[in-house]
């Protein structure tokens, strides 16, 4: 029994994996003494901002900066011309297409970056913008994709339309891509031969990561050294380094990138920005460190947006409800330029994981890229690449199709899950889903919110209503999703050509602590907690003695950064294996220090032990003393190890998600009664910071749902440039959530972890919007488009003759 | 542009400087003061990730003058606690993961410290309602809820305590 209780106190005392270890990054937080980009100060340092087009699309004529530059405290006005002999006017982007860094004789979008005032300060930064005059020639300006498409109007001048674009050829002058996956014609075969046939258009609307902290930037280059050093807002900051050599010229190892605190991502800070761009160059003019920090309606119309996909379905099934073949089409409105964020390889992303969680024998997809006079984007707000527009798509289509059998959509979506004895899955889409139990999870989800019950309920609320004895409705909003994470296997992921895998390198210092670096950036999520934990597991350490450091290129090793829940899937398994290397080595010391074969001994906890001699052990403390200490044959002294991790798949968390909400019919407005959140991400590293993450995801994933959106008018003019417009949630109408797990951990991870930060924004969507559908099914509604505002909710009650 | 001459009482220091009319209270308090705990998210009021306090009262820092503060005594997050003694509030925003980038958080803390002393007692919709000035991208808000009923709990047990 005594041993029994040392391995507990030992195991605890190491906060491994499994534990709610509290974060460490806390500490400076809470005391406000986080240092994000706009904290950093240096001395001399300047102010850089931009003149921003007020025109969706218009030619320009001139542009005139003397009264600017007699304005005492400004430096310099940069202009496209300025940068056309650097050939930095334009820029490549990370989907193959290119954009201007500054306006180059026409402006594509309200908000583009027109010119480039420096400044002494911020305010008189902002007095040289309104001093800067530019002559505009308006153009007839597109806002429709569809229109897009037909119109003789050509948006992007610079491309020849007879030439192949990034993904292939190009049908129209505004046509960027068709990509496509799957067999189409067996799918149409398909769907015509099938008993019941449901198509619906389901559009899944713009609108942007908007963290609470807008993006920026400080560039400081060194004339002296030659060096030029980088703070950021950066998601990806090794990847920014490479942009930025090889687009200034600057040899890669003369440039270092730091990713300070980040207030948040999203999604939103994984591209490279005109700003950054801009203050690159304006360091290098004058030899001064420039700071460019975006304020927050640079950051709604100018930085990368979200979504903005129209998506053409037919799903088709058996009378009893098993489903035969799913067809999709999708009009993608990639705004002015193609500047999604995805692996090169995937114009759509992962868009073809939209056969969700279904069992579906033939399926085929169609994406057209399309340009519009829109800001450019496509990035993945709190999802993987195009995922969530995937899961909304498959969670929308399965409820249409529940219409048209006269079904219950919960018992439509068992019959067709996935079993879990055919994981590992192949998708008809070429997906191989790496594990997954969709119907323990189904049903935990289902007898927690007592479902039928719930039905029952809404059954009763119909009839009153119709005896007008109330008018507000009850809906159940389902949800069971798939996601894909974790990019990626570098034989087919890559951002600008350099593979998604990852790394971690880990230093084990004599007295037995550790500094391990990885080439990821947290921007929230908690890594120098977590990270702390896995290595912790590995190694035998305790988590307070590791220190976790990331985000700056001179020190961490390089990775490809952090969006699509791709840490714990790809650096944490990295981690894993880093720390295998170093207990490989250790083992090696301990049989030294034990005099006996490394093969006899084993591993417990935190050290390695002689099998059958229980009192002869070595502790990783001592261990890493004896590394750096004493001479031990055949080995080098030190111990300290690196990884750099090539995913062999993907990994699928999944989950199932439950809202129940009280819709009033008269006003529009909704009450979120309960959500219910079941997530499967494999092996769980931390419950409190997965709960947490559940908890945000959902909430970004309310939003969204039911009031974010960019809108445009018809002349372009973005209509929510500042957040009295565009909507975030506040806590008052941010529901309670109820939160739950099964485990089905992945069979490739080294530890079986899948990650999970961006499950309840792909599955939260959906369920929120199912919701508001199921509230009026039984009135007739089929398809209503996000987001669901009182408004839009309050005309689905008129249109469907609600209001008498 | 002329400037004003503005004494203010920061974080219980006394400090005197010159402002241009037109400066905010949050490019004093981080450019001119070092005080980088309040941040700005929106510079139109709507965030909260500049609340501080001014004078008993929550203000967001973004919208208040510099020579508004003329004479004022303000409060901001690095007057709340110090590495050797937090703020229960402090204590308990770590306690239940009430935050996770951190950017909002110097607002919520010097928020909620305000909120509890106008309330010291309050239910958890009195706390939402009180704390809805200040945006979260991150949390929910459900931990931070939870944080602040904790901090409540704690102050005014260890007010009785002390009587």
């Amino acid at each position: 029994m005594k041993d029994f209780d040392d391995r507990e106190e030992r195991v605890g005392k190491l906060k491994g994996l499994g534990c709610a270890r509290k974060r460490v990054e806390d500490a400076r937080f809470t005391q406000g003494k986080g240092n994000y980009v706009d904290d950093v100060k240096l001395p001399g340092m300047l102010f850089g901002d931009f003149v921003r087009s007020p025109y969706a699309h218009a030619r320009i004529k001139s542009i005139d900066a003397t009264a600017a530059l007699e304005l005492p405290g400004v430096i310099a006005v940069l202009t496209a011309e300025d940068l056309k002999p650097l050939n930095l006017h334009w820029m490549p982007t990370l989907a193959g297409d290119k954009q201007m860094v500054l306006a180059d004789g026409k402006v594509l979008f309200q908000g583009q970056e027109v010119a480039f005032v420096v400044a002494e300060d911020r305010y008189i930064a902002a007095d040289a913008i309104e001093l800067v005059e530019v002559d505009y020639e308006d153009l007839p300006v597109i806002v429709d994709p569809f229109e897009a498409l037909t119109t003789d109007v050509v948006l992007r001048e610079d491309l020849d339309t007879s030439e192949p674009g990034a993904h292939g050829p190009r049908k129209h002058h505004n046509h960027i891509f068709l990509w496509e996956e799957g067999d189409k014609t067996a799918t149409e075969q398909a769907i015509e031969s099938s008993e019941v046939v449901a198509e619906e258009m389901v559009y899944y609307h713009r609108t942007h990561p908007c963290p609470l902290e807008t993006c920026g930037c400080v560039a400081s280059m060194d004339k002296v050294n030659g060096k030029l050093t980088l703070w950021g807002t950066f998601q990806a900051p090794h990847v920014v380094r490479t942009v930025a050599s090889l687009l200034s010229g600057i040899a890669e190892h003369d440039i270092r990138v730091i990713s300070p605190d980040i207030g948040g991502g999203f999604g939103n800070k994984v591209g490279v920005y005109p700003g950054y761009v801009c203050a690159i160059v304006a360091s290098i003019v004058t030899g001064k460190p420039v700071k460019w920090i975006e304020d927050r309606m640079d950051n709604l119309m100018a930085t990368a947006f979200a979504r903005d996909y129209w998506m053409k379905g037919r799903i088709s099934a058996t009378k009893e409800g098993k489903i035969t073949g799913l067809h999709c089409h999708v009009t993608a409105d990639h705004g002015a330029f193609d500047a999604c964020a995805d692996p090169t390889k995937f114009p759509a992303g992962f868009f073809h994981i939209c056969t969700g969680s279904y069992d579906i024998p033939v399926a085929y997809v169609g994406v057209d890229g399309v340009y519009t006079n829109k800001a450019p984007g496509g990035v993945a707000y709190r999802c993987s690449f195009r995922v969530t527009e995937a899961a909304y798509f498959i969670e929308r289509m399965i409820e249409v199709l529940a219409i048209e059998l006269n079904m219950d959509a919960a018992e439509l979506r068992r019959i067709n899950f996935i079993r879990a004895d055919q994981f590992p899955y192949h998708s008809a889409l070429g997906w191989e889903y790496d594990s997954g139990d969709y119907h323990t999870a189904w049903d935990k989800a289902l007898a927690a919110v007592d479902y039928e019950g719930l039905r029952k309920e809404q059954a009763e609320r119909v009839e009153a209503f119709k005896r007008g004895e109330t008018r507000t409705l009850l809906g159940i909003g389902l949800t069971h999703f798939t996601e894909i994470v974790g990019a990626g296997p570098v034989k087919n992921c890559d951002i600008l050509g350099m593979g998604m895998f990852d790394s971690c390198e880990i230093r084990i210092h004599p007295t037995g602590s550790a500094t391990a670096r990885l080439g990821t950036i947290s921007q929230g999520q908690g890594h120098a907690t977590t990270f702390g934990q896995i290595l912790a597991s590995e190694i035998g350490i305790s988590s307070d003695n590791i220190t976790i450091e990331e985000g700056d290129t001179d020190t961490a090793p390089y990775g490809l950064g952090t969006y699509g829940s791709r840490s714990t899937p790809v650096a944490g398994a990295a981690a894993a294996m880093a720390g295998r290397k170093i207990r490989a080595k250790a083992q090696m010391i301990a049989a030294y220090l034990l005099e006996v074969h490394d093969g006899d001994l084993e591993w417990d906890i935190d050290r390695f032990v002689v099998k059958g001699a229980p009192d002869r052990f070595k502790t990783m403390t001592e261990i890493a003393y004896a590394a750096y200490n004493q001479a031990i044959p055949g080995l080098e002294p030190g111990l300290e190890a690196v990884s750099y991790y090539d995913p062999p798949n993907m990994t699928y968390p999944f989950g199932a998600y439950i809202c129940v909400m009280e819709i009033d019919v008269d006003t529009g407005e909704h009450k979120i009664r309960q959500f219910y959140a079941l997530d499967d991400c494999g092996t769980r590293i931390n419950p409190m910071v997965i709960e947490g993450q559940v908890h945000g995801g959902l909430t970004e994933a309310l939003a969204i749902a039911m009031g974010q959106e960019i809108a445009y008018d018809d002349l372009g003019n973005c209509k929510t440039g500042t957040l009295m417009d565009f909507f975030l949630p506040t806590a008052v109408e941010t529901p309670h959530y109820t939160t739950d797990h099964t485990e089905t951990p992945s069979p490739h991870h080294p530890i079986g972890a899948k990650g999970v930060g961006e499950s309840p924004n792909v599955g939260g969507v959906p369920a929120f919007s199912n919701a508001v559908h199921d509230a009026f099914r039984a009135f007739g509604l089929r398809q209503s488009h996000m987001p669901h505002d009182h408004w839009r909710v309050w005309k689905i009650a008129h249109d469907l003759g609600l209001h008498g | 542009m002329s400037k004003m001459h503005i004494k203010m009482t920061v974080n219980g220091q006394k400090k005197e400087l010159l402002s241009e009319p037109r400066q905010l209270l949050i490019h004093v308090l981080r450019e001119e003061l070092g005080l980088t705990g309040p941040h700005i998210g929106c510079e139109t009021s709507h965030c909260g990730a500049c609340t501080v306090e001014m004078n008993g009262k929550s203000v967001k820092s973004c919208t208040v003058f510099a020579a508004q503060a003329d004479g004022a005594e303000v409060t901001t997050i690095e007057g709340l606690g110090n590495p050797d003694g937090l703020h229960v509030l402090q204590e308990m925003f770590k306690e239940h993961h009430g935050l996770q980038c951190g950017f909002c958080t110097p607002g919520m803390i010097t928020r909620a410290h305000r909120l509890l002393q106008e309330n010291p007692n309050p239910t958890e919709e009195e706390v939402r309602f009180g704390m809805a000035g200040n945006l979260c991208r991150c949390t929910g808000y459900q931990n931070i809820v939870k944080a602040i009923l904790a901090a409540a709990a704690e102050m005014n047990s260890a007010k009785e305590a002390a009587q």
